[in-house]
């Protein structure tokens, strides 16, 4: 535990080093608050019209596709390409102490920006009367946390196995893309009556959040989605740095 | 400290290492001498838990290196030849995170007392990035060092640094290697001589001999090379050291230099001098070449009844690989 511990340490304070984290904040912030401050135009301009939590919610969630490749990218890949990875397999720390500990720097990161963004629930809560509804707060932060902990993991998947950033990068971006966007209208093409509709539906990686968790329902169903696809992504990654070592 | 018995790497169809065998006792320290491509990368690599051996057994300070691979790790110090370091952290936190990484007690002391040992004090708050070649050279040093390993194992450790710097890098793997086992490759046979008590000479994934370095020079340098240096007209040097007994292959190079060899067993040098003296001759420099690398190599891989079949392997290899290559 120690391991996972000095390793994600070293990961979270390193993008504070470089321009990452800032410009992730700030490209986070800057959408969010323009969002926020249409939202507050409209309401104040159309009787009956009260804006919820979900004005940040909804976006946060495409944001978290666009920006995690960034935070991703660099994890393993770079130790590949600085030939340090040949350092950190000759240390006493195990595979899988390895990669928990590059997901949880990246997770720490992803944390403390979203962290950030709940001034703006804040702000709304002042506006409406009689203030927002603390469920969706709850389920919609719960479930941002948890897509960006499966996006992260299989960011980090993708990374163990490339030595080149820019294409780690870009096949991160393509099979994020793949996932919130074109899964579900692929199935919905398909129709409800083809059999791999159903599996294709499950995939889909923004029903999961935009469906449920942001309307304030936790669905367990979800909740395991999401857990699943970051615990597999984690152990094939383990897998990756280890195929690694044989050849 | 280190036992290895039938070490065999394969990569794909290509064999890195050949059923090699050696071991290493504690304060010795051990130089593994090769060209390119020899397979000391290789085996140093096994050696230090990153990668398994195709067969074989590999033991560290009494621990195998597969099945107890954490144990050998912690033992261990490794600097990889290309000293891959962090270029975005400075040496201090560098050092700290390997440090924490090994579980040393009170790390920032002891990264500092190891900066201090490789003079490095200086540089602790400088990024890794804006170090010399030499420097970046240390900080590996120090790396390896750090959790105080009974085992020191460096790759090649003073390739691309300037005379000085070899210089005391070597000194500093010569006090290392008092308490510790040190194994090292090198592919300069006057660094193996100077630093090593004992080499292995390694070629094509095997070990072709072991030995202590004089041992290892004496037993391949039958005829002894000897250079010379003449400071007036140099016109007639060449017949009078040909008429010489005991001299033989008389070459003759740039601005009055000579190269002779002697017939093993004797040594004609008062003789050359005296005779280039007397004929008028301003003999400014005389001393014998050592045998080269190239020299020994050739010589151990002539005497090796094996090197046809390298021969056949090799051109079985090319054949095997490059249908992989044009697919690729």
């Amino acid at each position: 535990m120690m391991n996972i511990w000095t390793i994600s340490k070293r990961e979270y304070n390193l993008y504070f080093a470089s321009p990452i984290a800032y410009m992730i904040a700030f490209v986070i912030l800057l959408t969010l608050g323009i969002f926020f401050f249409l939202n507050m135009q409209v309401a104040a301009a159309q009787q009956g019209y009260v804006p919820g939590v979900e004005t940040t919610l909804i976006p946060m969630g495409t944001l978290l596709v666009l920006v995690i490749p960034a935070i991703t990218t660099k994890l393993l890949a770079e130790e590949c390409r600085l030939g340090t990875i040949e350092l950190l397999l000759t240390a006493p720390v195990r595979d899988w102490e390895l990669v928990v500990g590059k997901w949880l720097g990246g997770f720490f990161l992803l944390v403390t920006v979203i962290a950030l963004t709940l001034v703006y629930p804040l702000m709304l809560n002042q506006f409406v009367d009689p203030g927002i509804d603390q469920g969706p707060l709850l389920s919609g932060y719960l479930g941002i946390l948890l897509v960006g902990a499966s996006l992260i993991a299989i960011g980090v998947f993708i990374s163990s196995l490339f030595s080149n950033q820019i294409a780690a990068f870009i096949t991160t971006m393509g099979v994020f893309i793949f996932l919130w966007w074109i899964i579900g209208p692929i199935s919905q093409v398909l129709g409800p009556t083809s059999s791999s509709s159903e599996l294709l539906s499950f995939l889909d990686y923004s029903t999961h959040y935009f469906n449920t968790l942001v309307r304030g329902v936790i669905d367990l169903k979800d909740v395991v989605f999401y857990v699943s696809v970051t615990a597999l992504f984690l152990f094939l990654s383990t897998m990756s740095v280890e195929i690694r070592r044989w050849s | 400290m280190i036992r290895v018995e039938g070490l065999t790497k394969d990569y794909g169809p290509r064999r890195a290492i050949d059923n090699i065998s050696f071991d290493a006792k504690k304060g010795e320290i051990l130089g593994f001498l090769g060209p390119n491509g020899a397979g000391k990368t290789t085996t140093m690599r096994i050696l230090c838990g990153y990668m398994p051996p195709t067969s074989g057994v590999a033991q560290v300070a009494g621990f195998d290196v597969v099945d107890q691979s954490l144990e050998v790790r912690k033992r261990v110090g490794y600097m990889p030849e290309s000293v891959p370091l962090y270029p975005d952290m400075t040496v201090f936190d560098y050092l700290k995170y390997m440090a924490d990484l090994r579980r040393v007690p009170e790390a920032e002391d002891r990264v500092e007392d190891v900066l201090e040992m490789l003079h490095l004090e200086e540089r602790i708050d400088s990024f890794i990035s804006s170090l010399s070649k030499g420097m970046r050279q240390r900080v590996g040093l120090a790396q390896a060092l750090l959790h105080d390993p009974e085992v020191l194992i460096l790759d090649e450790p003073t390739i691309g640094l300037d005379p000085a710097q070899i210089k005391e890098v070597r000194n500093i793997i010569q006090e290392i290697g008092r308490e510790r086992t040190v194994m090292l490759s090198t592919h300069i046979l006057s660094e193996a001589q100077q630093v090593c008590d004992r080499v292995l000479i390694i070629n094509k994934g095997r070990i072709i001999a072991e030995d202590a370095p004089e041992q290892l020079q004496a037993r391949v340098t039958g005829a002894k090379m000897v250079s010379l240096k003449i400071g007036n007209d140099p016109d007639g040097v060449e017949s009078i050291l040909s008429d010489l007994p005991n001299v033989t292959n008389v070459k003759k190079g740039k601005e009055g230099s000579f190269e002779f060899e002697t017939i093993p067993g004797t040594d004609p040098r008062p003789d050359v001098v005296r005779r280039l003296v007397h004929a008028g001759y301003d003999l400014l420099d005389m001393h014998a070449v050592g045998a080269s690398l190239e020299d020994i190599f050739l010589q151990l891989t002539r005497d090796e009844p094996t090197v046809p079949e390298y021969a056949e392997i090799d051109i079985l290899e090319e054949d095997d690989v490059n249908p992989d290559e044009s697919s690729e």
